[in-house]
């Protein structure tokens, strides 16, 4: 498993794979969140889960969402799909708001979320909007296919497959749509550390090739550090006012891929791991 | 998986109506859809027991009850315990059959009554689905409809039969209306529970990635609730049987409910008890054949 995986990540690394969903290309669209706030009422009374975040993505930036647990991450990658509407501020791609489920962008969720009776291509095809016709499809599936390194699983099932298999077919699905926004909500979470860091690979490979927008959700620091141009940290901001918002953004240095073990990285990493307020030794 | 048993053979209106029911029935044991990430999901096994799993192993097996029945049936008729108009020995029920293939009746009974019971439960059974779909994803519709189909539910099926002769005289659109009632309810309440439990997030990553209305129907609603969709329609069949009995048993000139009358009119034992014979076998047949249809299906959409 982990030695297939090294094989098509480094062929990819060799020869960056060229653009592959679209012969047009969707440009790169910025995304922009003003005044954004969530609340979720029951009969408890009312839950503030996000307040005040306002920051702007640039087109082609990745940026990681970093926060405990319960902050409000997905929330906000969500309200940007369109899958949840804010309480209060808006979120705007492009300059347009966002209302209802949004074109543009393309989500990969914790988890694969494959349709179970769908064979791998099946499933990829369903990201390709509605639009294209059959012959166009097969196009898309099967050159995302070659790049998640999935070719030879093209008629497997979901079941038959491992969780690192699946979760590229959800990121090919999620690719397939040639989105202007790719919103990641913890895709590698829930993986081993070595397939995660595969798919790390995989995803800057993927981002060289398109270089989309992305809006990572992760509660990986070293994830985040490896991944991201721009680190956004949510949390409570010490004050009486229940809700989490932005406490910290930083700025990432240096070009990917970035070595894992430089100091520079393992300075911020302790700060980061600091302000989410666990001890970084 | 969504294992009834037979509730063809039984011929009673056994339904549940709680939710409970349904899932002591395996009905809402959808697809859990995507696997936990990260682990291997079991291979689903499905040979447990290989000794009792073998199809000609388990057909010859649920024969010998049957055997025993014939046997005891003739013993008794043989020595004498019973007259012929209370129980007619094995063989004058056979030779009752012969004798109405030899005059051309048995088979355009059986037909007719076939005939019915297919079209009843066809059209019965897609009203079930699509109705069964509305209610099970519209709220408005579940507010709307439900009670009212809740009540026409609670109406037993005899009740329809005096107003479905008024409406449509004695023909086959009276017959085979009862029968489309019977067999939409079991269809219509499985699908519409079903449909409420379907992986949220399956639908919600579908919804992400721009399916919506009756696309989204089609492409993962409908295929997550199958198995649902086939317990409803086993139910559905075996109540299409029990409703033309009851249809055929008030009007008509042909079929197996009139040859039941019938024959107790004229005092033919021998032939009553060939219809009900016919009858179980002929609902045990076509649940059969609904069953592998069904294998067929779980395995293909699971």
């Amino acid at each position: 498993m982990s030695a297939l995986l090294s094989r098509t990540v480094s062929t990819d690394s060799a020869a960056p794979p060229t653009a592959v969903s679209d012969p047009q290309g969707t440009a790169a669209m910025p995304v922009s969140f003003e005044a954004l706030g969530r609340s979720f009422s029951s009969k408890a009374g009312t839950h503030t889960v996000l307040r005040d975040v306002s920051f702007d993505i640039q087109a082609g930036e990745i940026v990681a969402l970093l926060g405990p647990s319960g902050c409000g991450k997905s929330t906000l990658l969500r309200a940007v799909a369109g899958l949840d509407a804010p309480s209060t501020g808006t979120v705007s791609i492009d300059g347009t708001a966002v209302s209802g489920i949004d074109s543009r962008c393309a989500v990969a969720f914790q988890e694969p979320r494959l349709l179970p009776w769908k064979s791998i291509a099946s499933n990829v095809a369903v990201g390709v909007p509605s639009g294209a016709d059959a012959a166009r499809r097969r196009h898309v599936v099967k050159n995302l296919l070659e790049l998640v390194g999935l070719s030879k699983f093209a008629g497997h099932r979901p079941r038959e497959i491992s969780g690192g298999m699946a979760q590229r077919a959800s990121l090919a699905r999620a690719l397939a749509r040639n989105p202007a926004v790719l919103l990641l909500d913890e895709p590698f979470g829930a993986l081993d550390a070595l397939t995660r860091i595969t798919m790390q690979d995989l995803l800057l490979d993927v981002h060289a090739a398109e270089p989309t927008t992305v809006l990572l959700v992760t509660h990986d620091v070293d994830e985040a550090l490896q991944l991201a141009d721009r680190i956004i940290l949510l949390g409570s901001d010490g004050t009486d006012t229940p809700g989490c918002t932005i406490v910290r953004t930083v700025n990432v240095p240096g070009p990917r891929p970035r070595d894992r073990a430089s100091s520079e990285l393992a300075g911020l990493r302790s700060s980061l791991l600091a302000s989410l307020g666990v001890d970084g030794h | 998986m969504t294992n009834l048993g037979n509730p063809g053979a039984t011929g009673n209106s056994v339904f549940p109506t709680t939710t409970e029911g349904f899932s002591a029935m395996g009905v809402t044991t959808l697809t859990p859809g995507a696997p936990a990430p990260g682990s291997r999901p079991a291979q689903v096994s499905t040979n447990n027991g290989s000794r009792w799993s073998n199809g000609w192993v388990k057909l010859g097996l649920g024969m010998i009850l049957p055997a025993l029945i014939l046997l005891a049936w003739q013993l008794s008729t043989a020595a004498g315990l019973f007259s012929p108009v209370q129980l007619p020995s094995p063989r004058a029920v056979f030779e009752a059959g012969t004798e109405l293939i030899s005059r051309n009746e048995l088979f355009s009974h059986v037909a007719i009554s076939t005939q019915r019971v297919l079209l009843g439960f066809l059209a019965g059974a897609a009203l079930g689905v699509s109705l069964g779909a509305l209610v099970g994803l519209s709220k408005i519709a579940e507010v709307l409809l439900g009670p009212t189909i809740g009540a026409l539910r609670a109406v037993p099926s005899l009740a329809w039969v005096p107003l479905l002769i008024l409406w449509m005289k004695i023909g086959e659109d009276s017959k085979v209306t009862l029968i489309v009632i019977g067999a939409f309810f079991p269809v219509f309440t499985t699908v519409s529970l079903a449909l409420r439990h379907v992986d949220k997030n399956l639908v919600e990553a579908a919804r992400a990635f721009g399916l919506q209305g009756l696309k989204l129907l089609t492409t993962v609603q409908l295929p997550a609730v199958v198995p649902a969709i086939f317990s409803g329609l086993r139910l559905a069949l075996a109540q299409a049987w029990l409703f033309l009995v009851a249809a055929e048993l008030i009007a008509s000139s042909m079929g197996l409910g009139f040859l039941l009358t019938d024959s107790q009119n004229n005092g033919r034992t021998d032939r009553l008890l060939l219809a009900i014979v016919l009858l179980a076998v002929l609902g045990k047949a076509t649940d059969a054949l609904l069953g592998l249809a069904e294998k067929w299906a779980v395995r293909r959409w699971s």
